[in-house]
C-alpha cells in the first residue's frame, strides 16, 4: 500500500497510538535502564510492578474513592517503597553473585505477583474511568486529551529523569558508583543506600507508568507480562543501561510500530523484534550503548 | 576418585532399572513427559551451566521442533523417526540463526536478546497458517517406527522415548567431557582467557548453542508424538520458565539435576493442574527459596554434602 493513499486521519490516529505505546516503552525502559546501569542486573519483575501500579491505582479508586490524580501521586511511593523493601532484604544478599541470579529472583517474583493477581481477578480486565474527558479537534483528526496528557507527562518525566541523572549531583554519585563503588564509597558515599533508592527509583517509574496505563488498557493481571518482552527488545536497541537510548528508542519504536500497523499490519506485533534483529546484526551494542556492557 | 567410581556407576544402574521398569509402576504418559521435559532441561543446562549462557528463550527450538515434527507425520506422512530429525533440524537451524546474532552480546543482554527472539518465534507461529493458530495441530499421529513398530501402545512409545532422552543424555555427559567441553568451560570461567589462548570463543558457544538447540528441539519432537499435539504454549515464555527453573531446582551443571528438576516441576503441574495460576505462584515461590536459600539445587547440594563428608572422614583419619 502507498503512504499516500492513506487518509490523513488515518495516519494522525496510528501516529498517536504510537506515540501512547512509545510512552509506555520509554517509560518501562527508562526504569530499566536506571536499574541495570547501577545494579547490573535486570529486573524481570519490572511489568509485575508495572502491573501491580496499575492495580493500586484501581483499589485506590475502588475501595477509597481516591481518584486518578491522587493515585498519581502516591501509587509511585508505594511501589518505590516497595521496591526498596525488595532490594533491602533480597537482592542485597545476591550482590556480589553473577548477576543471573539477581535476573532469576526478579522473574520468580513477577511469577509469583501474575499468579497472585489472576487467582484474584482472573485474565479479564477492570475498567478505569479516564479523568480527562474531551479532547482537541484539529482539522484532520480528532486527538483525545487523556491521551495529550500521557504523552507529554511521559516525556517530560522522561526529560526530567534524564536530566537528574546526567546533571544534578546525586546523578553524579550513581553514576560514580556505577564506573567505580570501591573509590566512590572512600569518599564517604553509602552506596548500599545509593543501590537501594535507585531500584526504588526504578520500580517507582514501573508503578508510575502503570497508573498512567490504567484508563487507557484495562487494568489487568496480564498487563505487564504482554508488555515486558516487547520493553526488553527495546532496551536492547537502545543500548543496555544508556538513559537517552531508553528514551529514544521507546518513542521511536512506538511511532514505527504505529506506521507499520497502518502500511502492514500483520508484521505490527513483531516490527519491534525484527528492529532489534537488525540493530544486533549491525551495531551489536545497541543504538545509544557502549561496546563494554 | 576411586571412592566415588564404584557408586556412580552402581547408581547408574540402579537409574537405568527404575526407568526400564517405571512403567509398570506409574501412568507411561507421565513418564514421557517427564523424560522430554527432563530432555529440555537439560539441554538447557548444558548451556546455563557449563558455558554459562543464560538462554531465556528455549521453547523457541521446543515449540518449533514439535511444530514440525507434528506437520511432516500428519501432513507428509513422513516416518516418525524422520519426522523427528526434522523436527530437531529446524530447531537447530534456528538456533544458529538466532546464536549468531545473540551470541554477540554476553551475559544479560544473551537472556535478554534470546527472549526476544523467542517472542517473535511464538508471534510466527501464532500468525502462520501451517501451525493451526490458537487449535495447534492437533490428532498427530505416532505412526510406525522405521514403517515396522507401531506406536500406538503408550508402553511401545515409552520405551522409543527412554532410548532418545538416554542418548540426548549421553551425547551431552560426552560434551561436557570431551577437549571441546573443556574449552567451553574455560570460556565460562573467564573468557579473556580463553581468548588470550588463542581459542576462537565465539564459533565454541555458538556450537554449544546450535548442539543445545537441537537437544531442546529433539525434546519438542518427541513431545509432540508423545501427546500428538504441538501447540502455542510449546513455544511460550512461559515454558522457557519452566525449563529454567529444573534447571535451578535441579542443580546447574550437574548431569542428574535436570531429570531432578523435572520431576519437581511436572510433578508440581499434575497435582495443581486445574489451577493454573497456583501453579504460577508456586514457580515464582520456588524460583525465589532456590535462588535466595539453596542456590546449587538438589543435586549439587548433595553432591557438596558428600563432599563434605568425605572430607570429614579422610581428615578424622590421618
Amino acid at each position: 500500500m502507498n503512504l499516500f493513499d492513506i487518509p490523513p486521519a488515518a495516519i494522525v490516529g496510528q501516529l498517536m497510538v504510537g506515540l501512547i505505546n512509545g510512552s509506555f516503552y520509554a517509560l518501562l525502559s527508562l526504569g530499566l535502564a536506571i536499574i541495570f546501569g547501577l545494579l547490573h542486573i535486570v529486573n524481570f519483575a519490572h511489568g509485575a510492578q508495572y502491573m501491580l501500579g496499575a492495580f493500586i491505582a484501581w483499589a485506590m479508586l475502588e475501595y477509597l474513592g481516591l481518584g486518578y490524580w491522587w493515585a498519581l501521586l502516591i501509587v509511585p511511593l508505594v511501589t518505590a517503597c516497595l521496591g526498596m523493601l525488595i532490594e533491602r532484604t533480597m537482592l542485597r544478599r545476591l550482590h556480589g553473585l553473577d548477576p543471573v541470579y539477581a535476573l532469576l529472583l526478579t522473574f520468580g517474583m513477577a511469577l509469583l505477583l501474575e499468579g497472585a493477581f489472576r487467582l484474584k481477578f482472573g485474565a479479564t480486565g477492570q475498567p478505569y474511568a479516564s479523568p480527562l474527558e474531551g479532547g482537541i479537534r484539529l482539522p484532520f483528526a480528532y486527538l483525545p486529551a487523556y491521551r495529550v496528557w500521557v504523552i507529554a507527562a511521559s516525556l517530560v518525566i522522561c526529560l526530567t529523569t534524564w536530566w537528574f541523572v546526567e546533571r544534578t549531583r546525586f546523578g553524579a554519585y550513581l553514576r560514580a558508583a556505577h564506573e567505580n563503588p570501591q573509590l566512590v564509597r572512600t569518599f564517604g558515599i553509602r552506596v548500599p543506600l545509593l543501590l537501594t533508592l535507585t531500584y526504588g527509583l526504578g520500580v517507582g517509574l514501573a508503578g508510575l507508568g502503570g497508573v498512567m496505563a490504567a484508563p487507557i488498557y484495562q487494568v489487568n493481571p496480564l498487563m505487564g507480562s504482554n508488555l515486558i518482552v516487547v520493553v526488553f527488545a527495546v532496551v536492547v536497541i537502545g543500548g543496555m543501561g544508556s538513559i537517552i537510548g531508553a528514551i529514544a528508542a521507546g518513542f521511536g519504536l512506538g511511532v514505527v510500530e504505529g506506521l507499520t500497523r497502518l502500511l502492514a499490519p500483520d508484521y505490527a506485533g513483531i516490527v519491534v523484534f525484527i528492529v532489534m534483529l537488525l540493530v544486533l546484526a549491525f551495531k551489536p551494542a545497541g543504538l545509544f550503548g557502549r561496546g563494554d556492557l | 576418585m576411586p571412592a566415588t567410581r564404584p557408586l556412580a556407576i552402581g547408581l547408574l544402574l540402579v537409574a537405568v532399572l527404575a526407568l526400564v521398569a517405571a512403567p509398570f509402576l506409574a501412568y507411561p504418559v507421565f513418564l514421557m513427559k517427564l523424560l522430554c521435559w527432563a530432555l529440555l532441561a537439560a539441554s538447557l543446562n548444558l548451556l546455563v551451566g557449563h558455558v554459562g549462557l543464560l538462554s531465556f528463550g528455549h521453547a523457541m527450538f521446543f515449540g518449533s521442533a514439535a511444530y514440525v515434527t507434528a506437520h511432516a507425520v500428519k501432513v507428509w506422512s513422513l516416518d516418525p523417526v524422520l519426522a523427528v530429525m526434522a523436527g530437531s533440524a529446524s530447531a537447530a537451524f534456528i538456533g544458529l540463526v538466532g546464536g549468531l546474532l545473540a551470541i554477540r552480546r554476553m551475559g544479560t543482554a544473551f537472556s535478554m536478546i534470546t527472549l526476544a527472539i523467542a517472542q517473535l518465534v511464538y508471534f510466527i507461529a501464532l500468525r502462520s497458517p501451517f501451525t493451526g493458530g490458537e487449535d495447534g495441530i492437533q490428532d498427530v499421529p505416532r505412526g510406525r517406527l522405521l514403517g515396522l513398530l507401531p506406536l500406538d501402545s503408550d508402553l511401545t512409545m515409552y520405551y522409543v522415548v527412554l532410548v532418545a532422552v538416554c542418548f540426548g543424555f549421553w551425547l551431552i555427559y560426552r560434551t561436557v567431557h570431551s577437549p571441546f567441553g573443556h574449552v567451553l568451560a574455560a570460556i565460562r570461567d573467564s573468557e579473556p582467557r580463553a581468548i588470550s589462548l588463542g581459542y576462537r570463543v565465539n564459533q565454541y558457544k555458538l556450537t554449544a548453542y546450535v548442539l543445545s538447540a537441537s537437544l531442546a528441539g529433539l525434546a519438542g519432537a518427541l513431545k509432540a508424538l508423545v501427546f500428538q499435539i504441538a501447540t502455542l504454549t510449546d513455544v511460550s515464555w512461559t515454558t522457557s520458565g519452566e525449563a529454567l527453573l529444573m534447571v535451578i531446582v535441579g542443580g546447574v551443571n550437574t548431569l542428574a539435576g535436570p531429570l531432578v528438576g523435572a520431576i519437581v516441576v511436572v510433578a508440581m503441574q499434575n497435582y495443581f493442574a486445574s489451577f493454573a495460576e497456583v501453579v504460577l505462584m508456586l514457580q515464582g515461590l520456588v524460583f525465589i527459596v532456590v535462588v535466595l536459600v539453596f542456590r546449587r539445587g538438589v543435586v549439587g547440594e548433595w553432591k557438596a554434602w558428600r563432599q563434605r563428608r568425605q572430607a570429614q572422614a579422610s581428615g578424622a583419619a590421618t
